[in-house]
This record gives C-alpha cells, sequence and structure tokens, in this order.
C-alpha cells in the first residue's frame, strides 16, 4: 500500500511525513515525529493517555489517522513549555505530587490545559467530569484535582 | 567504630516535601518509558496468541508470513531454551507455550517485522491448527472430580492425598484448639465469600527493546520493577549467561506487582537473536489484560466466634485461589494475612492454590491480602451488627500488639495497628453524621512489607555533591526518597543528590522493586552507603588537620573536631574535602550491600461511606479515609499518594472491576471500555492521616507503605455497602445487577 504525504503544524511547526493510510495520528507522533509524550494506554480511546489537541479540541491521537491531520494544528504535551519555563499547570503537579508513575501526566496536563482555557474557573465536579476520560491508576485521582483546581485560582488572579 | 546515623526524630530533610527529581521531565513529555526508546535497524514485533481457552498445538505454520515483505524473523517454542525445571520452565511455558495452549491469549509464535503493521499482518499469517479440549476457568469447579485436568503432576509435597490435580499447594497454619474457642463463643458467624480476578491495571502496557547476538550478548530496554530478574530470567530462558545481558530499566508506567516477572522480553531477545536486528516489542491493552499476570480469583469460607463483649474466641478460614495454568496463587498470603490484625487464643487457616484456564497470575499490590481480609472483615462486621457493638471497639479489644503472637507463628515486635485504630477512632469521619440511604463501613488490613537482596553504592564529585546509584526501579517516587536519606546522612541539600536507577551492568544484585520494600531496603542500604562515605570524608579531614580519625565527628556537611582536646580546627566543608580527594587519597565513595531483615509489618485503618441507589443498584464511595502507619514518612506527600492510590484500586476491586470468562474460556472483556476502573468522576477526595510508629529495622524508622493501602478498601467497602444496602454483599465486585439481586432476595426473604 502506498503511503501518503501529509503537511500539518504540530505545536506550531509545519512537519511533513509520508504515512501508511492505517497509522493513527498517535503512531505518526512517537514513530514518524518523534514526538513520544503522547502514550498508547489503549489503542481504542478509553484511557486518554494519548490526549492532543486538533485545532484545539481535545481528542484522543489514537481514535484519528496520520492522514486526517493534514492541514491541521496539533498541540501535544511537548508544547505545552515555552522554552525552560513550565505551564502553571506542570509547576502544580510537581509541587502537589500529582503524579506517580507519569504515564498518564502528558495526557492529562493536555486535557486540562484544554478544560481550563474553556473553563478558567470550574468546579471540582467539573474538572473530575472533564477528566473522566484520562486514566490513572496511582494517585486516586485526589492530588491531580486539587493541583488543577489549584492552577485554575492561581492563573485567575494572575490574569 | 562504623557510623550510626539512626534516629527516630530531629530529621532536617526527611519528613520534607521537596519536589522530585524526575518531575520535569514527566510533565514535559521528556521521560522516556518502556515503549518510548529506539534503536538503528530497529524491527517491530507481533505475539500470535491462541483464542482458546485449552487446545493442544497441532500444527504450527509459518510459511505465509515469512514470505511476506519486510519479516525478519518467526519464533516459537523451539527458539528458546530446553531442559528447563522449576519456575523457569513455568515462565518459559506461559512465554511461549509448548504442546498445548492453556488460556485464551497464550502466546504460540511470534513474528519481527520492518514496521509494526507488517508484523501484524504477518502474525495473522501464522496458521496454528489446534485440537480443542475441555477447559475450566472457575476455582470452584477446578477442584470438583471431573474437572479437566489442566496439568498432571503439578502438585507439590504439600497437597494432601484425595485432592483434584488441579489443586497443586497447599497451605495450613494456626495455633491453638479452634473447636474449644467456637464453643465459648456466645455468636458464632460462618460465611462464604467470592471474588473475582482483577488486573493490576497500570496504564503503560508491557514494553521492550531487546538486542541479542549470535555471539551471546544482550542489550535490553524494558519497563519492569526489576531488572535484575529480567536479566537472571531471560537469561536462563535463552540458554544465555546472565552476565552477557545487560537490562536497563525504563521510566515504569504503573506495575503494583504486575511487572515483577517477564512476559515479551525473552521474546524480543529471540527474534533479535534470529534477525540480528534490534527488536520493539509492546503489548495491545487487549493482550494486557489475557496474556499479563492479573490477580488470583478466590472462593472464602471464614467462621468467627465472639463472645457479648466483643472478645474474639476462635477464627477459622479456608481460602481457595486460582493463579491460572500455572503455580503460584498467593493463598498462604492470604491465609497468613486473613486474622493478622487480632490476638486470637484459637484460630486456624487453609489454603489451596488450583489451576485454572487463565492466565498465569503475578502479583497484585500485597497479594492474597485484599480478598482474605474481605472475608474476615465482613465477618466482624456482622458479628459486631448482632451484638450491638462499636466496630472499632471491638477491633481494638481484639488487636495484635508487641509481644502477642501473630495467627501464623510469629511474636510481634512493636506494630501500629492499636495506634491506627485510635487514630480512626479520633478522626472527624468516624462519627460524622450519615445521610439517608448511606452506609458506613471500616476494616483493618495488614501487609507483611519485605526486605530482600539490595546494593547501593554512592559517588561524591568533586564540588561536594553526591549521585546514588540504586537498583530497584522507583515506582512512587523513591529516587526522591532515597535523596531525603542521603542528605539527612551527608548533611547537604536535597538538591545537591541525584539519585539514578543503575542498569544490571553498573551495580550488584538487587531484587524487584516488590513487597513494599523500596523505601525501607534501599533506603537502608542508601543510608549505610552514606555513612561509609562520611566515614571516608572525616578521616580526609583527620588526616588534614593530623589528628586520630575518632576526632573527627560529621554534622551539618562538616566535619567537625569533636571537642577542645581534639585540636582547634574550623569545620571543614564537604565540599573542600571532596575538591582535593584525588589528591588526599582518591575518589570518595560509599556503598553497600546486603539482605536487610528489619521490613517492619504495616498495618492500616480505612473508614468508608458509601450511597446505594436502590433503584438502579449503582453504589457511590461519598467520603474515604485511609489511616496507616508509616513507621516514619520520609517524603510525606508521597506516602499519602500510595495511602490513595492503594484506597482507589479497592474501591474498584470492590465494585466494578472484574475478569469475566464465557461459556467457551475466554475473556469477554480485555479492554478499559468494559474493564471499568475508577475515573476520576467515580472517586471523591480520599484523606489521609499517617501514623508513626517507627520501625526497629530501620535507621530511621520507615515501615514500607505501598501495598497496605489496598488490603482494607474491599471489605470497609463491602460493609459500608452491606450497611447502606441493610444486605449483607458477599461477592465481589458489588456491580449494580449484583446490589439489586442482594436487595430483591433480602425482600422475598
Amino acid at each position: 500500500m502506498s503511503k501518503l504525504h501529509v503537511t500539518t503544524k504540530v505545536n506550531g511547526d509545519t512537519v511533513e511525513f509520508l504515512c501508511d493510510p492505517r497509522e493513527t495520528l498517535l503512531d505518526v507522533l512517537r514513530d514518524r515525529l518523534g514526538l513520544t509524550g503522547a502514550k498508547e494506554g489503549c489503542g481504542t480511546g478509553d484511557c486518554g493517555a494519548c490526549s492532543v489537541t486538533v485545532d484545539g479540541r481535545l481528542v484522543c491521537s489514537c481514535l484519528m489517522l496520520g492522514a486526517e491531520a493534514e492541514g491541521k494544528e496539533i498541540a501535544t504535551v511537548e508544547g505545552i513549555a515555552e522554552g525552560g519555563a513550565l505551564h502553571p499547570l506542570q509547576k502544580k503537579f510537581i509541587e502537589y505530587a500529582a503524579l506517580q508513575c507519569g504515564i498518564c501526566t502528558p495526557g492529562i496536563l493536555v486535557a486540562a490545559k484544554n478544560l481550563l482555557e474553556k473553563t478558567p474557573d470550574p468546579t471540582e465536579e467539573q474538572v473530575r467530569y472533564w477528566l473522566a476520560g484520562n486514566l490513572c491508576r496511582c494517585t486516586g485521582y485526589d492530588k491531580i484535582i486539587r493541583a488543577v483546581m489549584d492552577t485554575a485560582a492561581e492563573m485567575r488572579e494572575a490574569s | 567504630m562504623a557510623l550510626d546515623s539512626s534516629k527516630t526524630t530531629g530529621f532536617k530533610y526527611v519528613g520534607t516535601r521537596p519536589d522530585r527529581p524526575d518531575g520535569f521531565d514527566k510533565v514535559t513529555g521528556r521521560a522516556k518509558f518502556g515503549a518510548d526508546a529506539t534503536a538503528p535497524g530497529m524491527l517491530f514485533a507481533a505475539i500470535k496468541r491462541s483464542p482458546h481457552a485449552h487446545a493442544r498445538i497441532l500444527r504450527i505454520d509459518t510459511t505465509k508470513a515469512l514470505a511476506m515483505e519486510g519479516v525478519k524473523a518467526v519464533v516459537t517454542r523451539a527458539d528458546f531454551a530446553t531442559g528447563l525445571t522449576g519456575e523457569n520452565w513455568n515462565i518459559l511455558e506461559n512465554v511461549m507455550a509448548g504442546d498445548t495452549a492453556l488460556y485464551d491469549g497464550h502466546a504460540v509464535a511470534a513474528v519481527a517485522a520492518t514496521s509494526a503493521l507488517s508484523a501484524r499482518d504477518a502474525m495473522k499469517a501464522i496458521e496454528v491448527e489446534y485440537e480443542i479440549l475441555p477447559h475450566v476457568t472457575d476455582v470452584d469447579k477446578a477442584m470438583e472430580p471431573g474437572a479437566p485436568v489442566i496439568r498432571t503432576g503439578a502438585a507439590d509435597a504439600s497437597v494432601p492425598e484425595g485432592l483434584h490435580p488441579n489443586v497443586v499447594r497447599y497451605h495450613k497454619s494456626g495455633h491453638g484448639d479452634v473447636e474449644a474457642g467456637f464453643a465459648e463463643a456466645d455468636l458464632v458467624i460462618e460465611d462464604h465469600f467470592v471474588t473475582e480476578a482483577t488486573h493490576q491495571g497500570y496504564i503503560e502496557p508491557h514494553a521492550c527493546l531487546g538486542t541479542l547476538g549470535a555471539d551471546g550478548k544482550g542489550e535490553l530496554w524494558c519497563c519492569t520493577q526489576g531488572h535484575w530478574n529480567v536479566q537472571k530470567v531471560c537469561a536462563a530462558l535463552l540458554g544465555l549467561e546472565t552476565s552477557q545481558l545487560r537490562v536497563t530499566a525504563s521510566e515504569i508506567g504503573g506495575g503494583f506487582g504486575g511487572k515483577t516477572t517477564v512476559f515479551i522480553e525473552p521474546v524480543a531477545l529471540a527474534l533479535s537473536r534470529k534477525a540480528n536486528r534490534p527488536v520493539k516489542l509492546v503489548m495491545t491493552r487487549a493482550e494486557v489484560f489475557k496474556a499479563s499476570g492479573p490477580t488470583s480469583s478466590t472462593s472464602m469460607d471464614v467462621r468467627i466466634g465472639m463472645k457479648t463483649d466483643g472478645t474474639i474466641t476462635a477464627a477459622e478460614g479456608v481460602f481457595r485461589l486460582q493463579g491460572g495454568a500455572f503455580p503460584g496463587a498467593p493463598m498462604e498470603f492470604t491465609a497468613m494475612c486473613a486474622f493478622a490484625p487480632y490476638d486470637l487464643k484459637h484460630v486456624r487457616q487453609v489454603g489451596y492454590d488450583v489451576l485454572t484456564n487463565r492466565p498465569k497470575q503475578a502479583a497484585y499490590r500485597a497479594p492474597g491480602s485484599p480478598m482474605a481480609a474481605f472475608a474476615v472483615e465482613s465477618v466482624i462486621d456482622e458479628l459486631c451488627k448482632k451484638l450491638d457493638l462499636d466496630p472499632i471497639d471491638t477491633r481494638l479489644k481484639n488487636a495484635s500488639h508487641e509481644g502477642t503472637r501473630a495467627s501464623f507463628g510469629p511474636k510481634w515486635p512493636r506494630i501500629g495497628l492499636v495506634e491506627t485504630l485510635e487514630a480512626a477512632k479520633a478522626h472527624p469521619h468516624y462519627t460524622a453524621p450519615l445521610a439517608p440511604g448511606q452506609g458506613r463501613g471500616i476494616s483493618c488490613g495488614f501487609w507483611f512489607n519485605h526486605g530482600g537482596e539490595t546494593s547501593v553504592s554512592l559517588a561524591m564529585s568533586e564540588d561536594g555533591s553526591a549521585q546514588i546509584m540504586v537498583g530497584t526501579p522507583d515506582i512512587g517516587g523513591s529516587r526522591a526518597s532515597m535523596a531525603l536519606m542521603a542528605a539527612e546522612v551527608l548533611g547537604i541539600p536535597y538538591e545537591n543528590i541525584r539519585c539514578t536507577i543503575a542498569d544490571t551492568a553498573s551495580l550488584g544484585y538487587n531484587e524487584i522493586s516488590h513487597g513494599s520494600r523500596v523505601t525501607y531496603a534501599s533506603g537502608l542500604a542508601t543510608i549505610k552507603a552514606a555513612e561509609a562515605a562520611v566515614e571516608e570524608l572525616c578521616a580526609r579531614a583527620a588526616a588534614k588537620w593530623g589528628i586520630p580519625e575518632d576526632a573527627v565527628y560529621w554534622e551539618d556537611g562538616c566535619a567537625k573536631p569533636s571537642g577542645p582536646n581534639a585540636g582547634d580546627f574550623e569545620p571543614l566543608p564537604i565540599a573542600e574535602i571532596t575538591a582535593t580527594m584525588g589528591a588526599t587519597g582518591g575518589p570518595i565513595n560509599g556503598h553497600f550491600e546486603a539482605t536487610p531483615e528489619g521490613a517492619g509489618v504495616s498495618f492500616a485503618t480505612h473508614i468508608v461511606d458509601a450511597e446505594v441507589d436502590r433503584e438502579t443498584g449503582s453504589t457511590k464511595v461519598v467520603r474515604y479515609t485511609v489511616v496507616q502507619d508509616a513507621g516514619k514518612a520520609v517524603h510525606p506527600t508521597y506516602v499519602e499518594g500510595q495511602f490513595q492510590g492503594g484506597a482507589a484500586q479497592g474501591i474498584g476491586w470492590a465494585l466494578n472491576e472484574e475478569y469475566i470468562y464465557g461459556e467457551d474460556g475466554r475473556l469477554q472483556n480485555a479492554g478499559f471500555l468494559d474493564y471499568r476502573i475508577p475515573v476520576a468522576s467515580d472517586l471523591p477526595m480520599i484523606d489521609t492521616v499517617i501514623v508513626e510508629v517507627p520501625n526497629p529495622g530501620h535507621p530511621f524508622g520507615v515501615r514500607g507503605v505501598g501495598e497496605t493501602s489496598i488490603c482494607p478498601p474491599l471489605a470497609a467497602i463491602a460493609n459500608a455497602v452491606s450497611a447502606a444496602a441493610g444486605v449483607r454483599m458477599r461477592q465481589l465486585p458489588m456491580r449494580p445487577s449484583r446490589i439489586l439481586e442482594a436487595l430483591d432476595s433480602a425482600a422475598d426473604g
């Protein structure tokens, strides 16, 4: 099967790649573009470890084909920090120990950032339901929810 | 005189909450996990698996697969070592089936190709002809006369005569005369309990990248809880010399016991040897469910006698565990943990390890203990209810403490069960009012904790900073804990220490990160290694000052003369000593190797409020409090995290999670959609209380904390749900259909 040529933007940079029509966006990010921040936990859209945004919309990159990225703007965990300066969410996740093993962390950060962009003052229930598509097996979510809530409060104060 | 930095109070660094050293990498996507490694010329692999629960393999035809574009190698059992015995044979048989496929998902062949998609296509083109055999997946049915025999001659000498050949190990322990004890009771309750198999549910599937040459030398990168064990087992399964295989542990995306053994690593290496190229092998989620190591399912009978004042007069339990098609279900731990919280005059526990056509079980966080607590603590709860007794007071009345005899034999050293019960009783949660439809449950739980073979090496740098090499993969923030303990001894800031998980070629042998042993054993070894470095630092200062070594002591990162008689010298900071170490005797290092045996046991008490919807049968945990003895919390935030994580896994086990097998012996729910682990919207905040009863076996009093947190939840939640529903729940998970059945039968009844 011949490969498809795709041009897209990832974290602001224009990239081109060839991919098999069956390859997912996650396969492309990880195996063709070397961006291994997004993780494959299930491959069926159940765990959220591969979360990225496509034109600002939160998606599981394992459920989208690489070929569908043509002309889109993709944002991954690698693009959250600005240079060496961590995003407030990243700082709070470290400070609150909102991660143990860290495999779900990239997806959760992408999802939480997307939430705060739309909903700067979420309730605990809103955070819990927004992140319900991101499985974490280590933390029991307690410190994750607190970190997101506290980041939201801090970002509101700063703005 | 060897330096001794033992203490239980007056810490400067231990007990603080600094940022973890791997935090930056993990929030930026830089951290490299099992599937994140690549190598030049790398191939991708896929494993062909049996779709049958039990089937003889008549023929494997790889011709079509090998003829496909990009396919470089196919392996079957013939490509692995022969003549293995004992557990190595079991592991090989599990990694790649021999004559018979023993469960749905059992590996029968594997292929390596130039892309992941080609490997998967080629895997599908491997043809396997089977003769289907009768199967059994249920523990009770597997013990019945006439049940299909999974393997003849698998039973060891512990098994009494007359039992089905599927019973492969047997355990019996206890003391006193239980019948005499039951005769003294005012009320005896006996009940039957069932729990389903659950999976550790780590989010990172097993993944590895292996390179092995025809010269017998290899490199392996994998996500594992114990890379020396991977090295040892892979070498055996491939017929290699252990030291010729270097294994590097990646960052590990969760393990909880499930990454303590090997599943795919030997396969990647065998393919690499055949193709002479590096081979990457990553499990799909369905493969993780079907062919890694879930926990055992159980069938249990527990009988307890109590006086009207709450004194337990006797206790007895029978625990049947299936662990898949191989021996190893942790039934002796189930039996030994069952009554451990209680000081009993008459106690007896029996365990059966039973083979079924399911995947080979692996450890899951305090293996065997949570199920035991579910059965025992449910019966105690029922006794308290019938005798109108307070559940915490009753447990306090019977609680094990220092000097009492454990149900499985030894006398307890200093333990903290009473302290956790008292802290739970004093917690506002215990007396908070409940809303209609809610119930409260409590439970105690116990785990042994473990020491194990441990090596640690510490090296001073010329600028006075230090690096520590440990061999226990960091599964919960242990690099931070090691650095805190080293900082305490060296007297230098936490930030000046870097802790690395060394590969197998860079450090001596280390047992797996299991048994909640890391903060205890690697921590103890880190302290001893740091002490050795401090002794040398003091010796260099003594030489510089021209005074005896024993006239120098170490404080706040400086060598100091021990008193006026030693001489009048300004304190010598660590960086001044290390700056010249090359000229004053050479590099300053410290190392420590041992098998520490003073791992302090750990107890916990959990309080849960649950709400039951009587129309839908759905259950919600509305409040949760964990109280657990940590001995000494080195990094309290991470200790809290272990408490919360264990509770959350317990909530999943109690309410939702189960392996569901069809009549055909196939797993029906091999995915996160149908095997539902708790999501953020399922859970409340999880409150924690850290109790600190120092472990006399650790210099700073540390006890392992990782596993005990999953011991009480099944029982505590079942007690809460039973109270809310008004009917005793004896089977897990308490999914809505089961709650509705229980409510219906109670109404009928």
